[in-house]
């Protein structure tokens, strides 16, 4: 029963990533696409949760933190790309 | 006042919050490789991950100023560190590379089992961090 819910949660977590696919795929602006690429890392971050619960093993705790650390990163470099149009500033007050 | 100055308080802000959570999960990382998933490599990323951040959220002048270290000579002196934590092992007569481990008695930690390969670990680390950070300084600093 509690694998059929969990099988049952990675089902829907599938279809919602792939939502989110179709979202990048055929986005109007690179801002959709940037948002629906964090949501897929957001996503994975609960895939990989409960495959670890499925599997019986804490042996993916560490990647969940590390998933969630680099869609921060990585959207953040994102934004800044698309605000300011570097990614890196030599000076910020100049 | 320049009128294309940007206010990024909010992203400074968690920046100087998150940074120190994601050295301190680096660190975690670094010392749990010899029982459990990590290791140098992936400790050297989340550190320079952690750096990079603060390069987003900051600039290069502001953060050659919080770290005044040159990130080659950190790479090399983790090569260093290893070739010599490979070579330390000549001393006992042992071949190259071989590595040994004994229980300490630490004040705090009480019974500690510590192994030399944390310091060739410790090498990886310092090599991960100085060509990531050497790497993604050159190609940020370019006009």
């Amino acid at each position: 029963m509690f694998t059929l819910i969990l099988q049952l949660a990675l089902g829907i977590m599938a279809m919602s990533t792939f939502l989110y696919v179709i979202r990048v795929i055929k986005g109007p602006t690179v801002t959709d696409r940037v948002v629906a690429l964090d949501a897929i890392g957001i996503n994975l971050i609960a895939i990989t949760a409960l495959v670890s619960i499925l599997l019986n093993t804490n042996a993916f705790l560490d990647i969940i933190l590390l998933l969630g650390i680099l869609a921060f990163i990585g959207t953040i470099a994102f934004s800044k790309f698309l605000e300011k149009g570097e990614i890196i500033e030599n000076d910020r007050n100049r | 006042m320049n009128e294309q100055k940007t206010n990024d308080l909010i992203l400074q802000t968690v920046t100087k919050l998150v940074s120190f959570i994601i050295l301190l999960f680096s660190f975690y990382l670094f010392f749990s490789g010899h029982n459990a998933p990590g290791g140098g490599f992936v400790g050297g990323l989340i550190t320079s991950a952690s750096i990079v951040l603060l390069l987003l959220a900051y600039d290069l002048k502001t953060v050659r100023a919080i770290l005044p270290v040159n990130f080659i000579y950190v790479a090399g002196a983790g090569l260093l560190l290893a070739v010599l934590t490979g070579a330390g092992s000549f001393v006992f007569g042992a071949p190259f590379l071989s590595h040994t481990f004994g229980h300490f008695h630490l004040p705090i930690f009480g019974d500690t089992e510590l192994a030399t390969a944390t310091i060739f670990d410790l090498g990886v680390y310092l090599v991960v961090v100085g060509i990531t950070m050497t790497i993604i300084q050159t190609i940020g600093e370019e006009e």
